[in-house]
């Protein structure tokens, strides 16, 4: 890489198990209270027509939900962000329905079953629910996933000078796949970036790629979550940004490089 | 932007295996479009399928990667010397300078969909060969063409339904710019399913004959898989005057609904707007248009509004969907490479199976092929969930 990516963090969302939103994530993070794991509950989302919000799985409802808790931290109005998603295996409880579906005799898929397996999903609900017009993105990159939506977002806030949302998310899968791709619980971050500080901005990140190991987190049942959720890679970072102290730290990317992460906090 | 040059590109699609196979089938406005005979489906319909698929073996140390997307990928990859050419630029730049974006809807869906029939019936679990992470997960195709192209840079699908190999090239634009890289593998890979064939069946979009975009009495779409593939790099020096650019990108979301499209393309005239002001161009710059076209009633109504509104109703254009069907994850990827002819050869493919243009859709649209020199050109991709893609590509002289 020429030169360091950086972006402002400005708002945070975070759910995941005994992570109930940013708030409160950041005080076990930091170590000021202590951690109790407990299964992700997603609040339901008002944000949605009725219609719609009956059509949403929990994987959306995840997503809808810490993207909106980032932008409400941040004072932002959703409908003008640019947006980037990123999730390893999307909706995998539908999925599972439709596979199953196709492995009976009929082979009769839910026309909401059938738009609901798109990918990009949760960025569809995201603009019905914010009225974001804005490109929004979709990506997956498997055990990647959350370094390859951030750097999407960094390089579109270098090339682009805007303010992008990131929400990286995963969600469990039930039985048969879940045995195989055992994600034990449902994980959700928002991290709305900007090209320059603002007042409220948290902090300055600088990203370059590394070969340098990956940050391991000290509590050993938030360690088993980064490891097994591809989108809890990012709590090494988190736990810094919940510190409110400058460091670096590196987290994982692709299988022979990961992703380091310069954090300076603004206030 | 700052233009990038298409230094190779090709595509494998029912037309044919490489670019003079596809050229030589648009030139003659043929349909690569056959009754369905896929796997064990039984609906009534047409496909765009590529024979000879699953003979394409992947070597043994690719091996767990192997699923039907991925022979695909493999299969179009050995054409027209792609793999070649990026093992040339990987000497050149160093494997961790390229990256790879990639677009796929259902990845490898169709082995698991296979696996869901050989259940454990005691447990209910799946087969032991079962592979999620090289078949299942999304991300396997990028992972897999990224290794069997020796490759170690920054990678990602972009998986937004039918704009996810169009978004890629906007992806690759940025990661380039912002110095991330300094070359991208970019393009799509989409193969057949059920999940694809019944779920537009269950939403009453897939045509019983060979899809007619843009016609009077056009009644859905035909679903096709292809892969097609770009290097995109900074333009060198000596360009050749026949040299393909990628001159603008415009993504942009309906905020609309998840599977039809906003009644008046809203979004898709934002996207194509967005692109002409990423490449400096207005609308009289534009020579041909490729539309996304599905053949769907709303979506063709949708989009000739969104053109006629941006581009005006005089610029030539046509779907190629007609000959190709809908690639769905791989169509942006084929439709870019489709263009890239276009510009070489000065051909504008006309539209097949579409015999009379729908009054409604004010759009100059081309039922048969011509030749003309061509400047730029843009090509449209549209998914559910109101993801819009432009791209604008032009000829270096």
């Amino acid at each position: 890489m020429s030169a360091p990516l950086t972006a402002w963090v400005e708002g945070v969302g975070l759910l995941g198990p005994g992570l109930p939103g940013w708030a409160a994530a950041a005080e076990v993070l930091s170590g000021r209270a202590p951690y109790e794991a407990r299964t992700t509950v997603i609040p339901p989302l008002e944000c949605l027509p009725p219609a719609e919000r009956r059509r949403t799985g929990k994987v959306v409802r995840l997503a809808l939900s810490v993207g909106l808790e980032a932008v409400r931290n941040a004072g932002a109005d959703a409908a003008t962000l640019h947006a980037v998603f990123s999730s390893s295996g999307g909706d995998g409880e539908n999925c599972h329905e439709i596979c199953q579906v196709l492995a009976g005799a009929e082979r009769q898929i839910s026309p909401t079953r059938f738009h609901n397996s798109v990918h990009n999903a949760a960025s569809g609900y995201w603009g019905i629910a914010t009225g974001a017009t804005a490109a929004s993105n979709a990506l997956c990159a498997h055990d990647a996933s959350f370094a390859a939506g951030l750097l999407e977002a960094l390089a579109q806030i270098r090339t682009d000078e805007t303010a992008v949302l990131l929400i990286a998310y995963d969600a469990d899968y039930p039985e048969p796949i879940r045995a195989r791709r055992p994600i034990p619980d449902t994980f959700g971050v928002a991290l709305l970036l900007t090209p320059t500080a603002t007042k409220g901005s948290l902090a300055r990140i600088s990203a370059e790629l590394s070969t340098a190991p990956a940050v391991l987190l000290p509590d050993t049942r938030l360690e088993a979550l980064r490891a097994q959720v591809p989108a809890a890679r990012s709590l090494p970072f988190l736990q810094m940004l919940a510190r409110g102290e400058p460091g670096t730290v590196v987290i994982d990317y692709l299988e022979e490089q990961r992703l380091q992460l310069v954090v300076s906090p603004w206030h | 932007m700052t233009p990038l040059a298409l230094t190779a590109f090709t595509a494998t699609s029912c037309l044919g295996r490489g670019l003079d196979a596809t050229l030589a089938a648009l030139e003659a406005g043929r349909t690569g479009l056959v009754p369905c005979a896929f796997e064990t489906v039984t609906l009534d319909t047409h496909v765009g399928e590529v024979p000879g698929v699953d003979a394409a073996h992947l070597p043994p140390e690719l091996g767990e990667f192997d699923c039907r997307n991925n022979r695909l990928a493999l299969l179009g990859l050995r054409q027209d010397g792609f793999d070649q050419a990026v093992r040339a630029a990987a000497g050149r730049l160093g494997p961790g300078r390229i990256g790879v974006w990639l677009g796929t809807s259902t990845s490898g869906i169709l082995e698991t969909e296979l696996a869901y029939r050989r259940r454990d019936p005691a447990t209910g679990a799946l087969p032991g060969d079962f592979r999620y992470r090289g078949a299942h997960n999304t991300f396997s195709v990028a992972a897999f063409v990224r290794r069997a192209l020796g490759l170690e840079g920054p990678a990602a699908v972009v998986s937004s339904a039918c704009s996810s190999s169009a978004k890629v090239f906007a992806s690759a634009r940025r990661a380039i710019a912002a110095g991330l890289v300094d070359a991208a593998v970019v393009g799509g890979v989409d193969s057949l399913c059920l999940t694809t064939l019944y779920g537009f069946h269950s939403l009453q979009l897939v045509a019983r004959n060979p899809c007619r975009p843009f016609d009077v009495a056009r009644d859905g779409l035909s679903i096709g898989e292809a892969a097609a593939f770009a290097l995109l790099e900074r333009p060198g020096n000596s360009l050749a005057a026949d040299s393909v650019l990628l001159l603008g990108t415009g993504e942009s979301s309906d905020a609309w609904h998840m599977s039809a499209p906003h009644p008046e393309g809203r979004g898709a005239g934002a996207a194509m707007t967005e692109a002409l002001v990423a490449a400096g161009l207005t609308a009289g710059d534009i020579d041909y248009i490729n539309f996304h076209g599905t053949g769907t009633p709303s979506n063709d109504a949708a989009e000739a509004r969104a053109v006629a509104a941006v581009l005006g109703e005089r610029v030539p254009g046509s779907s190629t969907k007609g000959a190709t069907g809908h690639t769905l994850g791989a169509a942006g990827g084929l439709e870019a490479v489709i263009c890239a002819l276009a510009l070489r050869h000065g051909l504008m493919p006309g539209g097949v199976n579409t015999s009379a243009v729908d009054p409604e859709l004010r759009v100059s649209y081309l039922r048969d092929s011509r030749r003309a020199r061509l400047g730029r050109v843009m090509s449209n991709s549209f998914g559910f969930g109101g993801s819009n893609c432009s791209l604008i590509f032009g000829r270096a002289g």
